[in-house]
């Protein structure tokens, strides 16, 4: 079972060390953890992306809530929340096959945003599963490079996670 | 702009002190280093007394034994780099242990970190699993605030160890001093239990028709040794419990059933496997109590009372969680429950203490381990006892008669060797007017026993009473009964040294006892003295620590040792007797 935790952190040194050290030393499985700063300039968000039973979801939120830097730990519901997700990937790209990419480009409702005599960059934003979905239609073409940021997540409607 | 002659404005290394004094700390134990110089400078002229040490890891040990004789934040210093690092397994001990700490480090001036300079180590890196929370400083002017939350860290919550890393050019920077209000955003320990588990572990527990305490370190951390008591008294519920919590509810009462475990009694671990309902106060259910977790105690329901919610249903499912410090709801559960008079279950429970009681075979002319605990015991039984790991360490539990919280001082989580001594220097700094003995072994002790000169120097009167076997005697037990006798690197004899002469070597006393009939002159002896004293017991390396959970089995399965066959005791005495042609019996008391 995956699950989908946003963590709201102090924004000081070391933090990330300290989330990634419990991760390893617990063996807990992270699957993708994305971060960035929130409007408090003093907090940062970090949304984890967790493999395990619910037993071992329980733990990760505790064992993250003993924390000092922690503030808050929430589990996003899937079906509660929106996720998005950004990748940029680099095909091989010619006169051949260019027009073919920017079709499957446009389907998925993604941007070009770096063409060369062989190559393009496409960027696509989405849910994994549409991230994932492009990736495995654009690998026919050779896929030379991938860069994804991980998810970030929020509760829909007007419940926040807040400090 | 505060005035340059403000009585406020002072140094980092100041500042350090001034946070110490205002935090209560009366003693420190430390050693110097280079990037400490500064802080060292304030120390001569302050009136928290240091205790120099020998070396680090005795530093840590010691404000750990401090720490958990006394309740309060124990406090050690090491310098920058190794120094720093010598601390870490007493601090990873601490930790484990839930004991409260700060370590204050040493570090190179903040320009230099990340440069490899000279003695520099990564230790809040180093640290970060072991310690409840740590800083790095980088400017003077966050010392009252960093110490203020480091002190209220340690001893808050679960309580644990913290480490603060001191750069060096940050104890010179001059600041203004203030001493602000705690506020941390992330850490806000529970300690009130909710008011409708009580109420539900209440109701279970008057329902319980086979019910049982099982209490941990968390009672004697919480001070709620009294209220243990009064509940188990009015439901007469008979107690067991861990290594840790040894101590909290007094062994010499009826309901009392010793240590559960993997060496605990049977009857505690009988009783755990047939009751129907397991109060666990402050306990974690460590793999050394439940053994095979599967088949611990399966008709029984769960109560878990932690101060830590990440402790309830970490390694057992738990029917009812009850978040709290033990004392908090302890006394809840008192008010809650009716008396309840003694029922069948405490009869079946007292057959079994009648039938299984811990015992092992006395002999009139070598020493037996077990007897040596006893006349300690018998002589003085108010004393701290400090241990090291291993058989000395279980004999300690076993066969010395508990009944005060705070008195019992050992490694439990970490199991660290060559804690028991430094310990109880720090454990007799913090309770002058107590007799504090450190039960050890040959080969534990031999781990810190450079703090010899930390305790003669300083003229602190602790006892150690090495259980001198020859032997690392839990491995070599191990090895007799799961290893085919193959006494790898177990045998330690005449690489010991003469512990006699180790202890007079640094201006202690050191009494030697090789026969039965002289362990109890010498105890007297160690006991009249009023110097640290080293006792010497020669004991039979044959003697196993039993009874035992084989590893992996259900603590229902625990076997009663038997005593070796003649033929292996007179190969292991060879090897031994070979090994120990230095020692005699004249060079004793």
């Amino acid at each position: 079972m995956k699950h989908t935790i946003a963590v709201v952190v102090e924004n000081k040194s070391g933090v990330l060390t300290r989330i990634a050290g419990l991760f390893s030393r617990r063996s807990f499985n992270i699957e993708s953890l994305s971060v960035g700063a929130t409007d408090n300039p003093e907090y940062s968000r970090m949304t984890l992306s967790v493999q395990g039973d619910e037993e071992v979801l329980e733990q990760v939120i505790k064992q993250l809530s003993k924390l000092i830097n922690v503030i808050r730990v929430s589990e996003l519901e899937p079906e509660d929340s929106v996720e998005r997700e950004l990748a940029i990937i680099k095909v091989g790209a010619d006169k051949d096959n260019r027009s073919e990419i920017m079709q499957l480009v446009s389907v998925f409702r993604a941007k070009i945003i770096d063409v060369s005599a062989r190559s393009m960059i496409i960027e696509v934003t989405g849910d994994e599963q549409k991230v994932d979905a492009l990736v495995l239609l654009l690998r026919q073409f050779g896929i030379k490079e991938l860069a994804r940021t991980g998810k970030v997540s929020m509760i829909r409607g007007t419940r926040v996670i807040k400090a | 702009m505060p005035k340059e002659d403000s009585p406020n404005r002072m140094t980092g290394a100041q500042a350090v002190l001034e946070c110490l004094k205002r935090e209560g700390v009366d003693v420190v134990f430390g050693l110097p280093g280079g990037v400490l110089l500064p802080l060292y400078d304030a120390i001569y002229n302050s009136e928290i007394r240091h205790i120099l040490v020998r070396h680090e890891q005795g530093a840590a040990h010691m404000a750990d034994g401090y720490a958990r004789a006394t309740g309060k934040v124990g406090v050690c210093i090491a310098t920058s780099g190794p120094g720093a690092t010598n601390l870490v397994t007493g601090i990873a001990t601490a930790y484990m242990d839930s004991v409260p700490m700060v370590a204050i480090t040493g570090q190179v001036n903040t320009f230099l970190i990340g440069k490899d300079a000279f003695q520099e180590a990564d230790i809040t890196g180093i640290t970060l699993p072991i310690t409840k929370h740590n800083y790095l400083l980088r400017s003077a002017k966050d010392i009252p605030r960093v110490f203020r939350e480091a002190f209220y860290i340690a001893r808050s919550g679960r309580p644990g160890p913290v480490l603060i890393d001191l750069p060096r050019d940050v104890t010179v920077e001059e600041m203004e001093f203030n001493w602000p209000e705690v506020n941390l955003a992330g850490y806000h320990p529970s300690v009130k239990a909710h008011e409708m588990q009580i109420k539900k572990a209440a109701k279970a527990l008057m329902e319980a028709e086979r019910p049982v305490i099982y209490a941990g370190g968390g009672v004697k951390l919480a001070d709620a040794h009294r209220e243990l008591f009064d509940l188990s008294v009015k439901l007469s519920v008979p107690v067991t419990t861990t290594l840790m919590g040894i101590g909290c509810f007094p062994e010499d009462h009826p309901l009392s059933l010793g240590m559960l475990g993997m060496h605990g009694t049977k009857y505690a671990n009988y009783t755990i496997q047939e009751s129907d309902l397991i109060l666990a106060v402050g306990a974690r259910f460590d793999d050394r109590v439940t053994g095979k977790v599967s088949s611990f105690a399966p008709r029984a329901k769960i109560i878990h009372v932690d101060v830590d919610p990440a402790e309830i249903g970490k390694n057992v499912r738990v029917d009812i969680p009850l978040v709290g410090d033990a004392k908090n709801a302890l006394a809840g559960l008192i008010k809650e429950v009716q008396p309840k008079p003694r029922s069948a279950w405490n009869d079946k429970v007292d057959l079994w203490k009648s039938d299984y009681p811990l015992k092992y075979v006395p002999d009139m002319n070598i020493i037996k381990p077990q007897y040596v605990i006893e006349k300690l015991c018998e002589l003085a039984p108010d004393a701290i006892i400090t241990t090291e790991v291993g058989q000395n360490q279980m004999w300690a539990a076993q066969f010395f008669v508990h009944k005060d919280p705070r008195k019992f001082i050992s490694s439990g989580g970490l199991g660290t060797m060559g804690y028991g001594f430094p310990a109880a220097i720090g454990a007799k700094m913090g309770i002058p007017d107590c007799e504090v003995i450190d039960i050890a072994g040959d080969g534990s002790f031999l781990m810190n026993s450079q703090e010899l000169a930390t305790a003669v120097v300083n003229d602190i009167p602790v006892k150690v009473a090495i259980i001198n076997n020859g032997c690392l005697g839990m491995v070599r037990q191990w090895q007799e009964l799961f290893f085919g006798k193959r006494y790898s690197a177990t045998i330690l004899g005449r690489t010991s040294p003469d512990f006699v002469k180790l202890a007079e070597a640094y201006g202690a006393v050191g009494l030697r006892a090789t026969k039965p009939a002289e362990v109890e002159p010498v105890i007297r002896a160690a006991l009249a003295s009023d110097r640290p004293t080293l006792m010497d017991f020669i004991v039979s390396p044959l003697e196993k620590v039993s009874p035992m959970v084989p590893a992996g089995a259900a603590i229902s399965e625990i076997l009663e040792l038997e005593w070796s066959e003649e033929s292996d005791a007179s190969s292991l005495h060879e090897i031994i007797a070979k090994t120990r042609s230095g020692v005699s019996s004249q060079e004793g008391c």
